[in-house]
């Protein structure tokens, strides 16, 4: 069967842009031909440094004629009508047949070439594609994404005739613009095609251009006794900057091994794509690089590795320049002197003012996750300084790993005593203390905690501060790092909450779901018990009151009153009647007042905390989800309004058992049924009877369902407060055959009203103990 | 000077350096103002340029504040271009099949011209020896027919063709010269350094600040008035160079906040708008 060979020719087509252009143009390809009735045998596209590619196999020469029945005027109708029909279908009056009182025509439609059809097609890929950056070039209008300079479209082995835009199409390619001598080639199939590329040293398949950089390298590297770091990123985009990519080992001045790993692995990747190198089983780099360059030299490579091992050391002196410009003076103060000048969010105000933020929460939180509360806060203060540092200056990416470098690293000033001058220490926080007055208080001198080892508990605090990055970066466990990491990623979610940023669809510019992930996940894997409600409000007031620079805040009430809340009773703000905050009171009794504290105006405290709590809730119920657990088990759960993401995961593995289990599903089936009675019940008039059911004598079963509840009762009081939910779970088993029996042999809805009454009393002890280990209702099934 | 024979023989018009200080060689009128309009026009030409923020007191082996590029505009762009330009590395001496060259995907802008394009950096065995890039937009304006600029910078092309390591050793005359061999180092280093020094330290911020303001003020002025029916665009544009220049000064003096920088850049844009606009309808007029 026929075969379309369709290549696009052009200037050299950025590395990142290759694969989708790859997939863009399959896709088109596919929709276009089905489009036109043509369903090929396969289908493929490919994408280099100065081509895409697309390979159709098996295509028809023609679409299939088709048939197709016209309805005509009716008989009898005058003959202008009939005439207007003949001439319409091109049919003749003998070919019409008369049904129905109608005259019918056949019309035969014959398929169309298929080369015509790929003609158009190719012209609405070429003008349609939807290249991240187009641009038009010379006196032309054509757009894409760097200048097209061919089009060679050969279908059948016959050249398909087409031009847009004064690009003519033919037969014609190109093979690699240094290495092969005639560069121009001719090919009227896939086979030529690929075999004459070969030929003229060009790669076509981006996985063999990959397999080719990584055999290459290994060889290179195990002849030297070294070993590949290998990088999937750098692969796939040095695969795209080389038509015949050819790996070389090159050295690296030994005496930059002095340089953090990180920082030399990084300059080689962002600058030069180039492969870091190491010696197997040690530590840190070796004095070497894996450079991939498009050509084989005839010496060898020798000239390319000299060049660019300059090139590197030009590199590497300005990293070290940076590295040891940045270990200057009083160095984490003067960046978080600098940090007063960043804009973290127009309305969430500076980095600084996130700092301090941070620090307050991490203090905070520190208790609560086995860390020194002074030690956190430091960590915290110090954990943005980088951020100013010449060296995350030029490699973002290393934000986190430097500071924790420059913590590690003399002059870090644990024994000077005072870091960070004129930084305002935060006064958010939650703990009842009394703030001093002042916004300008130093850092306190963290002299007690001097001492190596915890400098080096702050500095992985600072480095491990922003983990987990992904879903596949560890999580901090180290209680410092913890603190940190929590206090962090917390005061991002509620800013963002609070001034209503949250993620909507696909949209999150603010990485609110990572963030929100790496909570739950930091929280769950080292079981520390962070009571949510509580400490998203700290640090909600810590916001307000760092962007509001006040040392009282006035709440709003529904009645209209406000009131003025001291700085630790922020607890009683999440009363049912604060309904915001009031700006018009917000600084009257502090200095400082600006307009930012607009932005707090109406803020309602208890529905952002619901909020967040309630995306906290989704994120844990994707997570479960991926562990296999049942979305509507967490619903049921956090419906009993728990915020204490160990216990409540705690309570869904639980109840995912139990109700695998029979006793599980049948006291299932029993809650819903005592449920949907007293649902009826509560519709009628009547209110349902309150007060203790008593023991009745006869049903045997009301009796016996008496007994187990109460037997079941303290049962279940011991194991929720023993946080034993599998034992809870036990307790409710017991209740599974009393309530089978009951239903099955008592009727509720008794004529005799005290009888009645006693047993929807009854049903509602079943509903209320069921009731205190999830809320069952939620429950599917 | 072989750039320039090079280029000459592709049959580009040989300018010499603008005489206002700007901070790259597109600024000079014959690439700004020249890219917009309907006419063709090929030019190469060195122009000095000035980085007040990248002076390193010479202490630096490969960052200037003061260095030469050599540019390259060609309107509209020729369908070979890119071979023409490796032609002229090879012209410089390149042996193309030992040495590594690369189009690596690099967008140029320049928002205080209201200029951007597409393009490259070229790679030299790893080292960025050329800017390539074809105008989309200059002054805010579609750039239609296309021109494709090339800037080279010269320091470091020399640096790679005489396998020098650091630029104040380039050799600046025949060091075989019977007056002594002169390097690069004896004729620009004691300029790096009092460059800095006034860069970082000396400029009075207040008065650079005034005559920014000056400048903004006269560049209207200058386009209201006009010769033989034509708005005095060349000398307003003139204009605008000095008050680029100045906002580099006042930035690299730490001068302007985070805050303002963005404000200043858009006030240069506009009067560049205002100049290229002008330009433009003098094209049209005379077309």
């Amino acid at each position: 069967m026929p075969q379309l060979l369709l290549e696009l020719f052009s200037e050299e087509i950025p590395a990142r842009m290759q694969g989708n252009a790859a997939r863009d143009l399959e896709r088109m390809a596919r929709d276009g031909l089905a489009k036109a009735g043509l369903i090929s045998e396969g289908l493929k596209a490919f994408a280099g440094p100065r081509r895409l590619t697309l390979v159709v196999e098996g295509l028809p020469v023609a679409q299939s004629d088709v048939a197709e029945e016209m309805k005509g005027p009716r008989v009898g109708s005058p003959d202008q009508a009939l005439d207007g029909f003949l001439r319409k279908t091109g049919l003749t009056r003998d070919q019409l047949v008369e049904r129905d009182g109608l005259y019918f025509g056949v019309v035969r439609k014959t398929g169309r070439p298929t080369a015509e059809i790929i003609a158009e097609l190719v012209e609405q890929i070429v003008r349609g594609f939807a290249w991240p950056k187009s641009m038009t070039w010379g006196a032309g209008k054509l757009r894409w994404v760097r200048p097209l300079q061919r089009i060679l479209c050969v279908f059948n082995r016959e050249i398909v005739p087409l031009e847009i835009d004064g690009i003519v199409a033919g037969d014609l390619s190109e093979g690699h613009r240094f290495l092969s001598e005639t560069r121009v080639f001719r090919a009227r199939d896939f086979d030529e095609y690929h075999e004459a590329l070969a030929g003229h040293f060009v790669v076509l398949d981006v996985e063999e251009r990959k397999q080719r950089i990584l055999e290459g390298a290994r060889t290179l590297c195990f002849a030297r006794g070294l070993e590949l770091v290998e990088d999937e990123g750098l692969l796939e985009e040095v695969a795209g900057l080389a038509e015949w990519p050819t790996p070389i080992l090159g050295d690296m001045d030994p005496a930059f091994l002095d340089l953090p790993p990180e920082v030399i692995r990084t300059s080689m990747r962002t600058h030069q794509k180039y492969f870091a190198v190491r010696k197997p089983g040690e530590p840190g780099l070796a004095p070497h690089f894996l450079v991939v360059a498009n050509i084989e030299a005839p010496d060898g490579g020798k000239a390319i590795a000299a060049g660019n091992a300059k090139v590197l050391s030009a590199r590497l002196s300005d990293a070290r320049f940076f590295w040891d410009e940045d270990r200057l003076g009083d160095n984490f103060g003067r960046w978080l002197k600098k940090l007063e000048g960043v804009t973290f969010h127009a309305k969430l105000g500076t980095m600084a003012e996130r700092v301090e933020r941070i620090a307050a929460l991490a203090r905070e939180i520190a208790p609560l996750v086995g860390a020194d509360p002074d030690k956190a806060a430091l960590a915290a203060r110090l954990c943005k300084a980088d951020l100013a540092s010449d060296m995350v200056g030029e490699f973002p990416e290393l934000q986190g790993v430097m500071g924790g470098y420059y913590a590690n690293a003399e002059p870090f000033p644990l024994e000077g005593g005072r870091v960070g001058m004129g930084v305002a220490a935060s006064a958010g926080s939650s703990t009842g203390r009394a703030p001093s007055g002042t916004t300008s208080t130093p850092i306190p001198d963290p002299s007690p905690h001097q001492g190596e080892g915890s400098r080096a508990e702050i500095a992985d605090a600072i480095r491990d501060h922003y983990r987990p990055q992904g879903p596949g970066d560890a999580v901090p466990t180290a209680p410092l790092s913890v603190a940190v990491a929590l206090a962090d990623k917390l005061d991002t979610l509620v800013g963002f909450f609070a001034i209503d940023e949250k993620p909507t669809g696909s949209k999150d510019p603010f990485a609110l779901r990572r963030a929100a992930l790496g909570v739950i996940r930091t929280v769950l894997s080292g079981n520390f018990r962070v009571p949510l409600n509580s400490t998203l409000a700290a640090a909600l007031f810590g916001l307000v009151y760092n962007r509001g620079k006040v040392f009282s805040v006035l709440w709003r009430f529904e009645d209209g009153g406000i009131a003025t809340t001291g700085i630790g009773a922020w607890e009683d703000l999440f009363s049912d009647r604060a309904v915001g905050l009031s700006a018009e009171h917000l600084g009257a009794e502090g200095r400082g007042w600006d307009e930012s504290q607009q932005e707090y105006d109406g803020l309602s405290p208890r529905a952002v905390v619901s909020d967040l709590v309630a995306f906290l809730a989704d994120r844990l119920k994707v997570a479960l989800k991926d562990q296999g657990k049942r979305g509507d088990l967490v619903d049921a759960v956090f419906a009993l309004g728990d915020d204490d993401l160990v216990r409540i995961v705690a309570r869904v593995e639980a109840l995912s058992g139990f109700l695998a289990t029979e006793d599980g599903t049948n006291l299932l089936q029993g809650y819903k049924r005592a449920v949907n009675i007293l649902k009826a019940e509560e519709k009628k008039p009547s209110a349902l009877p309150t007060g203790a059911p008593s023991r009745a004598a006869a049903p045997a079963e009301e009796g016996a369902l008496f007994d187990a509840l109460t037997a079941a009762g303290p049962k279940l009081d011991a194991a929720l407060a023993a946080e034993d939910f599998t034992g809870a779970m036990t307790a409710l088993a017991a209740l599974r055959g009393p309530v089978d029996a009951f239903f099955e042999k008592v009727l509720v809805n008794s004529d005799v009203a005290a009888e009645r009454d006693n047993r929807l009393r009854l049903l509602q002890l079943v509903r209320d103990a069921m009731g205190r280990v999830a809320d069952f209702s939620l429950v599917a099934g | 000077m072989r750039l320039n024979q090079y280029w000459g023989d592709q049959g580009c018009v040989i300018l010499q350096p603008h005489d206002e200080q700007v901070g790259a060689g597109t600024l000079h009128p014959a690439t700004v103002l020249r890219a917009l309009g309907p006419k063709a026009w090929n030019a190469a030409y060195v122009q000095p340029s000035r980085r007040p923020g990248d002076g390193r007191y010479g202490e630096n082996p490969n960052r200037l504040q003061h260095y030469y590029q050599y540019q390259v505009i060609l309107k509209p762009n020729p369908a070979n271009m890119q071979d023409l330009y490796l032609g002229s590395l090879r012209a410089i001496g390149l042996d193309l099949k030992l040495h590594d060259i690369r189009f690596v995907e690099d967008d140029w802008e320049n928002p205080t011209v209201g200029a951007w394009g597409l393009g490259w950096e070229v790679w030299c065995d790893g080292m960025e020896v050329s800017q390539y890039t074809y105008f989309q937009q200059v002054g805010g304006l579609d750039v239609s027919p296309v021109a494709g600029e090339l800037t080279y910078g010269l320091e470091r092309l020399a640096m790679h063709v005489f396998g020098v390591d650091n630029v104040y050793d380039l050799p600046f005359n025949d060091p075989a010269s019977p007056l002594g061999a002169v390097s690069y180092g004896e004729v620009f280093l004691e300029n790096e350094r009092q460059h800095s020094e006034a860069n970082f330290h000396g400029y009075t911020v207040e008065t650079l600040k005034r005559h920014f303001e000056d400048m903004e003020r006269e560049v209207p002025l200058m386009l209201a008035r006009s010769y033989q029916n034509k708005a005095l665009v060349l000398p307003a544009y003139d204009m605008v160079l000095k008050a680029s220049h100045l906002f580099n000064l006042m930035n690299a003096r730490g001068a302007i906040a985070v805050a303002e920088r963005a404000s200043y850049i858009g006030r240069i844009r506009d009067l560049c708008k205002l100049c290229a606009q002008a330009w433009v309808d003098q094209q049209e007029e005379a077309a």
